[in-house]
């Protein structure tokens, strides 16, 4: 796949195709704006850093645990006194697409500016309409941050959003950039801009900066992230084995759509992604998006291919658990995950060829093994599953011996794991859901 | 008491009230669905591996009704004191989301279409003097093709496993010859057989009989219902009855309709909510809603409704209809009223083969639903002319999965010793090398067996229990014994080394000590007479035509089947009714 040759007739801007009312402004009305505005949200994720469950939509209050201390997501409903409802169009466009609090102080770059900085203004004033016109305002203060003086001070956010976040004007001429077709266009837009897939997906340098904010400053963009709440996000780019490669334009789909598919299911925080955002995009939108990251040439080309290995399954099927871990796999995991590692999808996922195994860091899979992990019920597939939790059940020797064993069986062959670093990882362990409270209920 | 208003209450969270729910939330309506006991999650209640404790599951009744608030009393005749069932044993009701639809099996039969007009097939082929003095057979006044589409739409939302025998009139399957004609095949295959049950399809073949895989609630495989809900597949765990399934493999209303429910704005869910009685309005016609007790705070709430749905389990429908006082309460002696009258059960009773120690059955594992069945002797399937009895068993090997303590409880049968060394070496036997065979039978309705208010004995909420007057009778001891006569030739081709034949005892007397099925029936039964139904086709109340009551309160007879598949299409059916026609013009929609 090379989309090297960019064909002129091709060439589209994607800011009037994004918008599809350019031609209508004059006839605004304000319950499609909202309507409108609503979209952008979803696509855009606002909800799942900006709604906490128990404070009501938008009201903010969740906690980003940072060296320096905590900071908290603010209240963005219109509520004048605690919300944004004071902002202007011109301050709630500064403050997405720029980081520039309404005071003028700047954001923490929690908030994904950086990628907001592509959205059109059309979309910005649609989003700008929903949350004056469409959201409850919450007379509630959002927790105030906790970090102390002089670190408090944000003048180096300032100096930050200086150097690593895009003007405007460079970031909309980026979005204009030259694609293969309209699909791409639009999915580009979407996973760069409202989408902000890379605040997880890109890595990020020393200063916490996306190295990369656009597919089209190279390959690091969207190639794997830093460990979030413990879980490591996987490249999407098409590379072997740890990214997207094999995957089809419709499991991309159907795992945005519903968080489950032939070849894995959410877990962590992209749950949350799916579950506040990209379920609620249309079907073109998402094809739209699949067809993007499709397009996106690997990071790391000398991977080579996963090719099943059949050698564990016929060792567990004849009863041979002599390998390390295999007997505790057979106890735990096999039920679901089956002998053959290829599990019930999308009942239960693969683990056989599963990118988020094969990764050099196996912090995700030792945290789903410890924590367990839930998927929610999403509107187009409403059935909950979880996974239990085996922190409390198995020894840091146990949980590394099954890790090693999944990660080398079926041809995923990735490097063993050991009890120390078990142990290190216990201390990042994500709670359970049942400590988070959030049971799902079937 | 401040009065909320809805379009529809439904009480229960089972699955007839599930359905109802989901049926009528389709419809538009504004649905509140009240349940007394807990939410319930696979996530919590299926939680690997401490669901499949079984001290804690079965054995401490994690998911059964807490008698220590509400319970029945029972006696066997008119003559004697009912007391409480205080310690549950004989039958299972079940509390929490999902009710027992959470803890069942998963058997998922239809029904036996000449069941369904018992006493009219009756007195054709053996004339009005073979109905014995003093039973009350009596018809459904539906017929199967009315419930065919509905047990069609059930399959597929619980995501059957079975085999078909015929589709559209056409063979096309080793399913059960003596099943009805299907418009469709199973949603999944049906499940593998387990050893003991591949011998018994070998041996009753072999002896002339015709064995079928059955139909199973338990998946053979992940499924996605028509509600988008997920199945995983079964894994012969052996913890379906009593538990909640980790793999998400049994059908529950909690897996299988319960998601796609409480997407629905329309529908709110309430539980720790005890309903005290259906209220109804000055002149007695109409229901206005319920009263319920808030479990958590102890203050009775008032919710106003057009239509309310009566859908708990099979007894409870019965003490709230007496409790609220729909329908004329039956009286025993005059043979008047119709509430209670009808109260059934199933006969059931354990045979049990011993094989050679190279054959290994492993009873520990196993599937809730799965099992290889013949249906020879059930229903109307044989000639009863020469037998002189009404009704029949479809006789089955079930194996599943006898958990250990279970299985130490039970001992290992036979003429074993009760405990040391001998018990052990003869556990391990029979844990290991044996079988059993039920012979899974139909119960008649009698005039002096039925459920009324106990004059003594109240619940914790001060209303009088539910007293039960059951007593096995000579016609079903007759068919019991019967059939289980019948199952000995395949023991024997099965190459037994030794085995023993359960069946009732001539004389027998009901004994609420010994688990035997939580299949209790009737009650509240659906007819076309007003004066022996309370219920008509549709399961409307003949008097309170607002109120639907839904479950196997309505079977006028205990059939041989297990009764889930028939409650969940009587469900979807009297749903369908509902909305095509009592929601376009309230009121009865058979007169009187």
């Amino acid at each position: 796949m090379t989309y090297g040759l960019f064909s002129r007739a091709a060439f589209f801007s994607a800011a009037v195709l994004l918008t599809g009312f350019v031609s209508d402004l004059h006839a605004e009305d304000t319950n499609t704006l909202v309507k409108q505005g609503q979209y952008v949200a979803e696509a855009s994720d606002c909800s799942a850093c900006h709604t906490v469950s128990g404070r009501g939509n938008f009201a903010g209050g969740m906690e980003f645990k940072l060296p320096i201390g905590s900071i908290y997501s603010s209240n963005i409903t219109p509520d004048a006194t605690h919300g944004i409802g004071a902002y202007s169009e011109a301050e709630f466009s500064r403050a997405v697409r720029e980081g520039v609090r309404r005071d003028g102080a700047s954001l923490y770059p929690a908030m994904p500016f950086p990628s907001y900085a592509r959205m059109s203004d059309a979309d910005i004033h649609a989003l700008y309409v929903y949350f004056m016109k469409g959201v409850q305002p919450v007379d509630q203060p959002a927790p105030s941050n906790r970090i102390a003086w002089p670190l408090s001070i944000r003048l180096p956010m300032t100096i930050w959003r200086a150097v690593f976040s895009p003007s405007i004007r460079a970031a909309q001429k980026d979005v204009m950039r030259s694609l293969p077709n309209d699909g791409i266009g639009r999915g580009a837009y979407l996973v760069e801009g409202p989408g902000h897939c890379g605040a997880c997906h890109s890595p990020r340098g020393l200063a916490m900066q996306e190295k990369s904010l656009s597919n089209s400053s190279g390959s690091l963009f969207l190639s794997g992230g830093a460990p979030i709440d413990g879980f490591v996000p996987t490249s999407l780019r098409q590379d072997q084995r740890t990214g997207l490669a094999g995957w089809s334009e419709d499991d991309i789909v159907q795992f945005l759509a519903t968080g489950r598919n032939r070849r894995g299911e959410a877990f962590g925080g992209m749950t949350d992604a799916i579950f506040h955002g990209t379920q609620h995009l249309t079907d073109a939108d998402l094809h739209a998006m699949a067809q993007y990251l499709l397009s996106l040439q690997p990071h790391n080309p000398a991977l080579s291919a996963w090719r099943y290995d059949p050698e564990a399954a016929s060792a567990l099927q004849a009863g041979d658990v002599s390998a390390p871990g295999a007997k505790v796999y057979v106890d735990h995991c096999a039920a679901c995950h089956r002998s053959d590692g290829r599990g019930y999808a999308p009942a239960f996922p693969p683990l056989a060829g599963n990118p988020v195994l094969m990764s050099d860091d196996p912090a995700s899979l030792v945290h789903v093994v410890q924590s367990g992990a839930v998927l929610p019920g999403m509107t187009r597939a409403p059935s909950a599953f979880a996974m239990p939790a085996y922190g409390n059940m198995l020894s840091s020797q146990q949980i590394a011996d099954v890790v090693t064993f999944i990660r080398k069986a079926w041809g995923n062959n990735a490097p063993p794991v050991t009890a120390a670093t078990v142990d290190e990882l216990k201390k990042t362990a994500p709670e359970t859901m049942r400590k988070q409270g959030i049971i799902p209920l079937n | 008491m401040c009065a909320k208003k809805v379009d529809a209450v439904v009480i229960g969270a089972g699955w007839a009230g599930s359905i109802l729910a989901k049926e009528l939330t389709e419809a538009g309506l504004s649905v509140v669905m009240l349940e007394r006991g807990d939410e319930r999650a696979t996530a919590v209640e299926g939680d690997y591996p401490t669901s499949i404790d079984e001290l804690r599951g079965a054995i401490r009744h994690r998911l059964f009704q807490n008698m220590s608030k509400s319970t029945v009393t029972i006696r066997n005749t008119l003559d004697q004191e009912a007391l409480p069932y205080r310690r549950l044993a004989a039958f299972l009701p079940g509390e929490g989301v999902g009710g027992a639809g959470l803890h069942w099996s998963g058997v998922h039969f239809r029904v036996a279409p000449d069941d369904l007009a018992l006493r009219t097939n009756v007195v054709a082929r053996y004339g009005k003097s073979f109905i014995p003095e003093g039973m009350n057979l009596q018809d459904y006044g539906v017929t199967y093709e009315e419930l065919e589409p509905f047990f069609d739409k059930a399959e597929k939302v619980f995501g059957t496993s079975g085999e078909p025998y015929t589709i559209n009139g056409k063979v096309v399957g080793k399913g059960n010859r003596f099943a009805p004609d299907r418009s469709d095949a199973f949603p999944l295959p049906a499940m593998g057989d387990v050893y003991s049950a591949s011998l018994f399809r070998t041996a009753a073949a072999s002896v002339g009989y015709h064995p079928y895989a059955l139909p199973a609630a338990n998946a053979s495989a992940q499924y996605t219902n028509p509600y988008g809900a997920q199945m995983g597949p079964c894994n012969f765990c052996g913890y379906c009855s009593g538990y909640d399934c980790y793999m998400y493999s049994k059908a529950s209303p909690n897996v299988n309709i319960l998601p796609a429910l409480r997407q629905d704005s329309k529908f709110t869910l309430i539980t720790k909510a005890h309903v005290l009685k259906v209220n109804l309005d000055a002149d007695r016609k109409k229901a206005t809603g319920v009263t319920y007790l808030d479990l958590r705070t102890q203050k009775q709430v008032e919710l106003d409704a057009d239509l309310v749905i009566i859908s708990a389990f099979q007894f409870h429908n019965v003490h709230l209809m007496l409790l609220s006082g729909i329908g004329q309460p039956y009286d025993p002696k005059q043979n008047t009223g119709t509430v209670g009258r009808n109260f059934v059960y199933q006969t059931i009773t354990t045979s049990r083969a011993w094989l050679s120690p190279k054959q290994y059955t492993n009873l520990f594992v196993g599937a809730g639903g799965a099992g290889v069945a013949i249906d020879d002797f059930n229903s109307m399937n044989f000639d009863h002319g020469p037998l002189g009895f009404v009704g029949g068993s479809p006789v089955w090997v079930n194996q599943a999965g006898v958990k250990p303590i279970a299985a130490a409880v039970g001992g290992p049968g036979g003429k074993a010793p009760t405990w040391g060394e001998g018990y052990k070496d003869a556990m391990v036997d029979t844990y290991r090398h044996s079988l059993t065979i039920d012979a899974h039978g139909s119960n008649m309705a009698y005039r002096d067996v039925y459920l009324d208010l106990d004059p003594t004995y109240t619940n914790a909420y001060g209303q009088p229990l539910l007293r039960m007057t059951f007593n096995w009778k000579e016609n079903d001891i007759r068919m019991n014994q019967y059939v289980v006569g019948k199952i000995e030739p395949v023991i024997k081709a099965m190459g037994a080394t030794r085995y023993s034949l359960g069946m009732l005892k001539d004389g027998e007397v009901f004994d609420t000590r010994r688990y035997q099925t939580t299949h209790l029936g009737g009650g509240a039964v659906m007819g076309t007479d007003p004066k022996t139904s309370c219920v008509n086709r549709y399961l409307q109340s003949w008097d309170i035509s607002n109120v639907f009551v839904i479950g196997a309160s309505a079977f006028p007879q205990g059939m041989g089947y297990n009764p889930t598949g028939m409650v969940a299409a009587l469900a979807y059916w009297a749903a369908y009714h509902i909305r095509t026609t009592y929601l376009k013009n309230p009121g009865p929609m058979v007169q009187a």
